[in-house]
């Protein structure tokens, strides 16, 4: 008996709405965020994740009242990342309710700031999310880089490497999404999960091409991942998280039912 | 009216635990504040925390918070203490190099370790982060309706142990066995985050919001 392996609805919000695209194109609308989360917290769902992938900063005050909803409705860990650049983001995230605030490309460009916002705030609610790609060939050893840009700008930085220094640096969890996987229902990136998970002694959350339950089996059992996180299978009621959770159950996974 | 205090020192998400207890009790009224009249004024007091120890031990002493609860724990009101607050309580801390704490309850809290393995031999990651089963050990007011063996909701790389056996009021394992909640007469405190537990976690802070302080 020992501790649950998470699963993890993935909201992506643009401008107060749920979104999914396939490779960031051909976005559909799959409704309010409270609505949803609201959903996924009656379903069994162990946390949210909240991506706020609005471009424009005036947009920002909509994201922290969505926020703050959610957090006074649904009583299980929130996370909340995109365009997280600042100790006043984070702290202004957290204000609102946030449990963790997820950083991606700031880490990239600064990452002190990472050892600056776990100092303070704590690495319990510090995440860094990694958009990691393979760059190495089919019938090479795996060998996965650092993109931004949504998946469009190599920074030439390892991927694995880079998560071990951000948990060096105090992240206290990596949310890793594989730029070729996401939004493929082809299953997770399974070599780059468990290459990370296996190097960082923090927790790792996989993401990233989820289409049916036994990628998220997969994810646990093959990619040794501590939680899983999909969007797109729940969001348009493909399966339920109680459905996925009673799946990993009886493939032998320990699962919070 | 019956009211709250959740003790404001700065210190992570209070917003959390406030909102949590305004849905479990929306006729009571919930506070957050360091004024200490209005805390020692209060019919009960929550005493949350997150972050590292020796940031929560300086302003807790900055704001005379010490004081307060310490007062608290004296006069019989009803205090529960989560996560760090729990922490705070116990005399001391190996964490940020070993930080001196409130010492109202005997014990000390640890790292969990590097090298931390289940039983199976498995690696475990630390921080410990998600739901891990509670092994309540005694009956308490604070367990009503819930189950035993009931999942919480963790996030802590730090734990306590406690030197009285009496106090532990609940256990969990995690690579080795911990004080997942401690009660000692009108105190209770949990590692773990009620506000964070769904619908076990909304059950604990009802049940906090009817008790008189008795175990």
């Amino acid at each position: 008996m020992g501790l649950a392996k998470r699963i993890i609805p993935c909201l992506d919000v643009d401008r107060g709405r749920v979104v999914k695209g396939v490779k960031f194109v051909d976005i559909r609308d799959a409704g309010d965020p409270v609505e949803v989360a609201r959903r996924y917290n009656e379903q069994g769902a162990d946390e949210i994740t909240f991506l706020d992938i609005t471009a424009s900063h005036e947009a920002r005050d909509t994201t922290y009242e969505t926020v703050e909803r959610m957090a006074s409705e649904v009583f299980i860990p929130l996370t909340v990342g995109g365009g997280v650049r600042t100790v006043e983001d984070i702290r202004k995230l957290l204000n609102a309710g946030a449990d963790k605030v997820s950083i991606n490309t700031a880490a990239i460009h600064n990452p002190d700031f990472v050892r600056e916002a776990a100092e303070r705030f704590g690495s319990q609610c510090i995440v860094v999310a990694i958009d990691a790609k393979r760059v190495s060939g089919e019938h090479e050893p795996g060998r996965w880089e650092i993109f931004t840009h949504g998946g469009r700008k190599p920074t030439g930085i390892d991927a694995v490497e880079w998560a071990v220094r951000m948990a060096h640096y105090g992240a206290g969890e990596i949310l890793l999404t594989s730029m070729d996987r996401d939004g493929t229902k082809d299953g997770f990136d399974l070599g780059v999960v468990r290459a990370v998970s296996d190097a960082v002694p923090v927790p790792v959350i996989a993401s990233g091409g989820v289409g049916n339950l036994q990628h998220l089996v997969d994810g646990v059992v093959q990619g040794h991942a501590d939680a899983v996180l999909a969007a797109s299978i729940f969001h348009f009621g493909q399966y339920t998280v109680g459905e996925a959770k009673a799946f990993m159950a009886k493939a032998g996974v320990e699962v919070r039912l | 009216m019956n009211t709250v205090a959740v003790i404001d020192y700065g210190m992570g998400n209070l917003h959390s635990v406030a909102k949590a207890l305004e849905h479990v009790a929306p006729a009571s009224s919930v506070c957050v504040t360091s004024d200490a009249e209005t805390i020692l004024a209060a019919d009960r007091v929550v005493f949350p925390g997150v972050g590292a120890i020796r940031d929560c031990m300086a302003e807790i002493r900055r704001l005379q918070m010490d004081r307060v609860v310490r007062e608290l724990a004296d006069r019989g009101t009803p205090l529960l203490a989560i996560c760090v607050g729990m922490q705070a309580l116990m005399d001391t801390s190996e964490e940020n190099g070993g930080v001196d704490c409130l010492g109202i309850l005997p014990g000390r809290v640890e790292f969990f370790g590097d090298a931390l393995e289940d039983d199976a031999g498995a690696r475990l990651k630390v921080p410990h982060m998600g739901w891990s089963r509670v092994h309540q050990l005694r009956a308490h007011p604070l367990w009503a309706n819930i189950g035993q063996d009931e999942r919480f909701y963790f996030v802590h790389s730090y734990c306590v142990t406690a030197e009285r056996a009496t106090d532990v009021a609940a256990e969990t394992v995690y690579g080795r066995r911990f004080a997942a909640a401690l009660s000692h007469r009108n105190l209770f405190a949990v590692q773990f985050h009620p506000e964070k537990s769904h619908t076990a976690g909304l059950q604990l802070l009802a049940n906090f919001m009817n008790w008189e302080g008795a175990c």
